[in-house]
């Protein structure tokens, strides 16, 4: 029993991870359409950031801040260079462009930083607390997830940029006749989307060890726990991703360990979807005819 | 004083075909014009012209300025207020919500404007945070028109307010619209199907039929017009 | 934003006569030339370049399975190199289990492709969009596995290793070469079966179904039948494609077709144009030709490079090589035939 809670607790804090990945690969499709295949890889390469900052000297949240307001430029940027060209062709056209985002990115920080496997300082003592059922770097996790959660939840909901944002998402046409400059509400989803997956990136750096293929893996369970909850539900996405994250561990612990743990993890999230085709928050979408 | 929106010569196009082919509208300052015409026949082409929504060719004047190559956020900036076909409101946000984007280009604190519209129209305020789908139709239009005026507009566009609404309600909206017309000075411009209804609303009137002005003057003018009251009007 | 890429059909209304010769006359005169210069080529380039082409063939066969699938009847495919393998494992494991002669395992490696394909299509009537991307996607990642899972059918990590293939005697050509003109043949037949499909009732079918498909239904479309069918169908080409592969290359391994094989086709179609047949040949070229030169150019970033070469045609051609200059060329022809039409005084049909 002892086990199975802290499999779980351990469970819920990597499924933070995935959730807040979850969670951009959701607001950026709500927007576009699309699905970012590049999310991981542009989390991994802030990642790559912070440790350069944390190395140069800085103190480790000085790092995480800085970070961030790179990241959130940076993704700023990309939208309006990279993604703005294919903004009107077909979604395959942009589906693409991400991949090749995520090769072009994966294959930078290798050249930059090499493919050697780097140890990444967490901020947290690795101490076993509450009884030995939870880490304390596990803790944190959870506590600067949900932290940063809440404060996407108040910018959304209680901000005229936020409502504008969401405006835009819902209905770009529409916002565009009340004045909303409709492009730039979509940069700045991406540069959301990339401080959230940056921090993703920094959170799950010292467990899963900083290399240029960390968060392959995360991206693929951050998508499946996006469409567990329900592509179109930012609350979906979170609680999918900690599902998946739960699930994984639980299979990972009890069923079968290596490589196949993937495969029956994914197999379980496609049976669950077989059952719900639009993931368990997802309505189905009205079509128009 | 020189009309508040020109359009000179304009066509429009769909891709590749000319759906516009050149024509002259002009809303005065504070006046009401109506645009007129079958289905199809190129009204709604023409605001959303207008608001940048469609390519088009020709002079688009508003207060005497061009609005050419503007985008359509660019336009409600400047001042029209564009109330589309099928209203456009932003279903999955409440009331309120949909009021205060109305406001974004004005200010961000809209209490004043927010109580204004509350007053226009008290069944929004008992609604204010219900989910915009949920109203029934004539709400909905009601509360697309609240929204355009919470930019405190200098030109209205409404595109077919009265459609697919009870006789009652659209008596409503459309007294609320005069009042906001003569107290504000707000110009309007109309697409309306109810030729009836429009003309007597209207100063000034035109007749749309397939992307051509086949007939234009002022709304009393038209409605005398024997030909037009026949073809348009049924009597 | 766009749901489906328009399709392009060549434009079989279009009268008139250039130099005395119908526009299908010509079509066929085109490709009886082509053809004829594809068979010529392997004989003045060195046998390297021949197995290179042959595989831009294979690659060819694989895409258009794509193509029929994601691009007429718009059901994405993140897991195509799931039945590449498929396709490449069959017919290894006949050759070398059963000593099936090369050629006769390829027909079977198709049809064990297509019945996978359409036990995979049922499941997937229910997913659509992402949902239906990581489905296959899981598809692609679990192949891996599992070759590696039953390692007494298919070796394993290890692999097999094939006999290669000697050319049948008398006919003067060596091994590479054979191969070549063998897949020539495979990929004539494929894409004349291609296009028979698509330009037909079923291609209809299929691109009503992607872009409306309630429509679709309402006329007595039979929805789940044909993207199904498709799907059956996607899978056969590519398995195909899998099973010369493994001829051609004499070594199958569960490692040549992970997940990102599965992409490679999914870029290949895209950059050559998804709803289109001879863009099929344009993905075949960039999977085979941009990785190598990719590395040549560096090897410090390669794939940076592949990626950039992605982001270029895409930004450069968003429909794709074939789906952006297809439409032009239309417009050149009505322009000759107009101009044709004017100089010889007829009624410019």
């Amino acid at each position: 029993m002892h086990q199975l809670l802290q499999q779980i607790f351990s469970g819920l804090a990597v499924g933070a991870i995935y959730g807040s990945v979850a969670l951009a690969l959701v607001m950026i499709y709500r927007a576009t359409d699309l699905i970012n295949f590049a999310q991981g890889e542009m989390a991994m390469f802030s990642t790559y950031i912070a440790w350069t900052l944390v190395n140069a000297g800085l103190p480790f949240w000085a790092a995480f801040v800085i970070t961030l307001a790179v990241s959130f430029l940076g993704g700023m940027t990309i939208e309006r260079i990279l993604i703005r060209p294919v903004e009107n062709a077909p979604v395959l056209a942009s589906v693409i462009v991400t991949i090749a985002l995520a090769l072009i990115f994966n294959s930078l920080a290798g050249w930059i930083y090499s493919y050697t496997v780097q140890d990444f300082p967490s901020p947290f003592p690795d101490r076993p607390i509450l009884g030995a059922l939870i880490t304390t770097n596990d803790l944190g996790v959870i506590v600067v997830t949900l932290l940063m959660l809440a404060l996407l939840f108040l910018f959304f909901r209680f901000t005229s940029t936020g409502l504008a944002m969401r405006a835009a998402a819902q209905n770009p046409i529409s916002a565009r006749l009340c004045g909303i400059p409709v492009g730039r509400m979509l940069a700045i989803g991406w540069g959301l989307a990339a401080a959230i997956g940056a921090t993703a990136g920094i959170m799950v750096a010292p467990v899963l060890f900083l290399d240029p293929y960390m968060m392959g893996g995360v991206l693929l369970y951050a998508f499946a726990g996006a469409l567990l909850g329900g592509i179109g539900s930012p609350v979906g996405a979170v609680v999918g991703g900690l599902i998946v994250g739960v699930t994984e561990n639980l299979v990972g612990t009890y069923l079968i360990a290596s490589q196949l743990k993937l495969t029956v993890a994914l197999v379980l999230i496609i049976l669950v979807l077989v059952f719900k085709p639009h993931g368990l928050f997802g309505t189905g979408i009205v079509q128009r005819v | 004083m020189a009309p508040i929106l020109e359009l000179r010569a304009l066509k429009a196009f769909y891709g590749q075909s000319e759906v516009l082919h050149g024509i002259d509208v002009a809303v005065e300052q504070g006046g009401m014009a109506v645009l007129l015409g079958a289905n199809g026949a190129g009204k709604t082409t023409t605001l959303r012209a207008i608001c940048g929504m469609v390519r088009s060719e020709g002079e688009i004047l508003f207060s005497g300025k061009p609005l050419k190559q503007r985008s359509s956020e660019q336009v409600a900036a400047l001042g029209v207020a564009h109330v589309p076909e099928g209203r456009g409101t932003f279903v999955g946000l409440t009331v309120e919500e949909n009021l205060r984007l109305g406001a974004y280009t004005r200010s961000r604190n809209p209490q004043e404007g927010l109580q204004r519209m509350y007053g226009y129209f008290p069944i929004l305020a008992e609604r204010r945070r219900q989910q915009a789908g949920s109203l029934s139709g004539g709400e909905q239009q009601m509360l697309a028109i609240a929204r355009a005026l919470m930019m405190t507009p200098r030109l209205l566009v409404l595109d077919e307010p009265s459609f697919g609404l009870a006789p009652r309600i659209v008596e409503d909206i459309f007294t609320i619209v005069e009042r906001i017309r003569r107290e504000d000075g707000v110009s309007v411009l109309l697409v309306e199907q109810n030729a009836n209804l429009a003309l007597e609303l209207a100063d000034y009137a035109y007749l749309i039929e397939t992307g051509y002005v086949i007939a234009s003057g002022t709304a009393k003018a038209l409605s005398d017009d024997p030909q037009i009251r026949r073809s348009y009007l049924g009597y | 934003m766009t749901k489906g890429f328009a399709v392009v059909v060549p434009d079989r209304t279009a009268g008139g006569q250039y130099a005395g010769l119908s526009l299908g006359a010509w079509r066929l005169i085109g490709a009886l030339v082509l053809i004829a210069l594809a068979a010529a080529l392997p004989f003045f380039v060195s046998n390297y370049h021949v197995f290179e082409l042959t595989m831009v063939m294979i690659y060819t066969i694989a895409v258009l399975g794509l193509n029929i699938l994601t691009g007429y009847n718009g059901q994405i495919s993140l897991g195509h190199g799931a039945f590449f393998a498929a396709g490449a494992y069959t017919t290894a494991i006949l050759m070398q289990r059963y000593g099936v002669p090369y050629w006769a395992t390829v027909p079977p490696a198709g049809l064990i492709c297509f019945v996978f394909g359409v036990l995979f299509g049922l499941p997937a009537l229910r997913f659509e969009g992402p949902y239906l991307a990581l489905v296959t996607l899981s598809m692609a990642l679990a192949m891996p596995q599992l070759l590696k899972y039953f390692d007494n059918w298919t070796g394993g990590v290890q692999g097999i290793n094939l006999v290669k293939v000697a050319p049948p005697a008398g006919l003067g050509l060596d091994h590479d070469r054979w191969l070549y003109l063998l897949v020539l043949a495979v990929l004539i037949l494929a894409i004349r079966g291609a296009a028979n499909l698509l330009h037909g009732r079923t291609g209809r079918a299929l691109v009503a179904i992607r872009d409306h498909p309630i429509a679709a239904a309402a006329m007595g479309i039979h929805n789940a039948r044909y993207k199904t069918l498709a799907f059956g169908i996607s899978t056969l080409f590519t398995g195909v494609a899998g099973s010369l592969a493994s001829i051609v290359v004499s070594y199958v391994s569960p490692e040549g077709y992970g997940m990102f094989l599965s992409i490679a086709f999914l870029v290949g179609s895209t950059i050559g144009g998804i709803a289109t047949i001879s863009g099929a040949i344009v993905g075949g070229l960039f999977i085979e030709f941009v990785p190598n030169l990719a590395n040549d150019i560096s090897d410090a970033a390669p794939a940076a490079l592949y990626g950039l070469a992605m982001l270029l045609f895409m930004y450069a051609m968003p429909l794709g090589v074939v789906g952006s200059l297809a439409p032009l060329f239309s417009r050149l022809l009505r322009q000759i035939q107009a101009r044709g039409a004017v100089l010889s005084g007829s009624d410019g049909k």
